[in-house]
């Protein structure tokens, strides 16, 4: 846990709505998040938590309400107020945003070293030497093989391209990561292994993430504070462990209760 | 049947200003593409439609044409478009490099230094520098807006990774003015100093993709590369086997089917240029026999 008395939130979500025509996306969901702090969205299929998750990180804009980001240099900043161009430069240089699907996440033609230097090269890195070496040094951080730094990410299996989508958006040390459903689509074991992969990156950087996930062990696993959402709607919120163990709203202890013993 | 009676250089008159008002904001904004209403020419896409168009609009009766395909004066399209040129626009055309107020000339920069008082039109295929990156015109344009170039700089990556050194030989990526990205057209990287700090206009363009683009003089152009992979301009290590120059780009030329060869200026009139000083060769070969 990082949140220290008196530190302000990183980020600030005020009533945020969406409407898509008639038909509800998400209302009036606020909450603050704090540095360093791992948030998840779960909920079943259409409660609103793909559609909340792309509305945090700017992809899409909301109908109702703020989001407020604490930028580097300290000033909070509406991120629908500021201008495109600022918002883009905000998703490469302090954002990070992990794909369910590795291939949406990635550039499945250009190499490995590629695919993590990009963003380095995007921020005005010129010496190969020093491009390559920090590819090489966050391939081995997620346990992908260094000698793998050439290969395409059509070569590799889907926990390696998942893996590979994560050094690429840590690459560039984002103080706020957004992950949908990062573990989605991969077997168990290596759902696993990934999961912790993550947990040990996220705390040993600081930074702070929201994970929308549908499977309550993931959020468990990952994450400090935990929502819930239902048909749009933000159910219950709390810390991860008090809400899965002992969840107040019916919705809450049914979704718990479902949970299939292993 | 009496012959069909065009316009001064073909286009008309309102096409030509359509076209200056593109070639116009092209020079108001280094390296950036403008989009322009490129028109049917008498011939197909693929076959220098926006050089002809760009040299059409700026063509007037007391200019003097150089058209060049590959560095040569005697190809048959650069035989064409002169013709096309002579017979439409009524004005001299030449050979001579010096000699010439507007070159259009089909991916190779001339030799010979230009000066002040002329035009370079180039023709150009594919304008957009990231286009085999990025295949959406839409994020192409939001690239070049954002000047969110680190994309390039992959590509340049991915070479050295997988060749050990930049393997681009043309259409080699420069910066124009510390801004805009842009491809010079698919000229040999050897070329890519000349656009430099150039006293010509130069100009280009693409009439199939239907942009236009232009480096004003003395634009200071500079090729993409890495602090630890410096650019280097190529030259094949030999010398013109008519003229003896050692500076000019080469053309290599296969002789016979046991595999030998020989090297040629690939610009033609600067070739001729230096035999007719007496430079070079110790054989004496005339224009027909050249490479045969």
């Amino acid at each position: 846990m990082s949140a220290i008395a008196g530190e302000e939130p990183l980020l600030t979500v005020e009533a945020l709505t969406k409407w898509y025509g008639r038909q509800l996306g998400c209302r009036d969901v606020g909450f603050d998040l704090y540095e360093g702090e791992v948030m998840a969205i779960v909920g079943e299929s259409g409660s609103g938590k793909s559609t909340l998750l792309q509305l945090l990180s700017g992809q899409m804009e909301p109908s109702g309400g703020r989001i407020l980001y604490r930028l580097r240099d300290g000033n909070e900043s509406d991120i629908w107020q500021m201008s495109e161009p600022m918002r883009r430069l905000l998703f490469r240089a302090d954002w990070g945003y992990v794909h369910q699907d590795a291939q949406l996440g990635l550039r499945m033609g250009i190499s490995a070293g590629g695919n993590v230097g990009e963003r380095l090269m995007g921020v005005g890195w010129r010496n190969y030497g020093a491009i390559r070496a920090s590819a090489t040094d966050w391939l081995e951080r997620v346990e992908i093989d260094q000698s793998r730094i050439d290969d395409t990410p059509r070569t590799y299996s889907g926990g390696m391209r998942q893996r590979l989508q994560i050094a690429r958006n840590l690459v560039n040390a984002p103080r706020l990561v957004f992950m949908d459903e990062p573990t989605g689509g991969l077997d168990v074991s290596v759902q696993a292994r990934i999961l912790d992969l993550l947990r040990r990156l996220v705390a040993n950087l600081n930074i702070a993430a929201i994970v929308v996930t549908h499977d309550l062990a993931v959020a468990r696993l990952l994450s400090d504070r935990i929502m819930v959402m239902k048909a749009g709607e933000l159910i219950e919120t709390g810390l991860t462990d008090q809400v899965l163990d002992d969840p107040r709203e019916p919705y809450t202890q049914l979704l718990v209760s479902s949970i299939l013993p292993a | 049947m009496t012959a069909p009676v065009y316009n001064f250089a073909y286009l008309d008159e309102q096409t030509k200003r359509m076209v200056r008002r593109a070639i116009l904001k092209a020079i108001a904004i280094p390296g950036y593409q403008v989009p322009f209403a490129s028109r049917e020419m008498p011939m197909p896409y693929g076959w220098g439609t926006g050089g002809v168009q760009v040299t059409a609009a700026i063509l007037g009766p007391d200019d003097v044409l150089k058209v060049i395909d590959q560095g040569s004066d005697d190809t048959t399209n650069a035989v064409s478009i002169r013709d096309f040129f002579s017979r439409t626009a009524g004005i001299r055309t030449t050979t001579a490099t010096k000699e010439a107020t507007v070159i259009q000339t089909r991916h190779r920069v001339p030799e010979t230094a230009l000066t002040a008082d002329q035009v370079l039109v180039y023709q150009v295929p594919i304008p957009e520098p990231l286009r085999f990156l990025e295949p959406r015109e839409s994020e192409t344009r939001r690239m070049h807006a954002l000047s969110e170039y680190g994309l390039m700089h992959v590509k340049l990556y991915e070479d050295i990774a997988r060749h050990g050194h930049i393997a681009t030989t043309y259409a080699y990526p420069v910066k124009v003015a510390g801004r805009y990205v842009m491809d010079p057209s698919p000229i040999p990287k050897f070329d890519n100093p000349k656009l430099s700090d150039c006293p010509a206009l130069q100009l280009f363009g693409a009439g199939r993709e239907k942009r236009i683009y232009a480096i004003p003089p003395y634009t200071s152009v500079a090729s993409l590369d890495f602090e630890d992979h410096p650019f280097e301009p190529y030259r094949h290590d030999a010398q013109c086997e008519l003229c003896g120059a050692t500076d000019s780009y080469l053309d290599e030329v296969i002789t016979d089917d046991a595999g030998n060869r020989m090297f040629v200026c690939s610009d033609t009139d600067y070739c001729e240029m230096r035999r007719a000083s007496g430079e070079g060769a110790h054989q004496v070969v005339t224009g027909t026999e050249r490479g045969a």
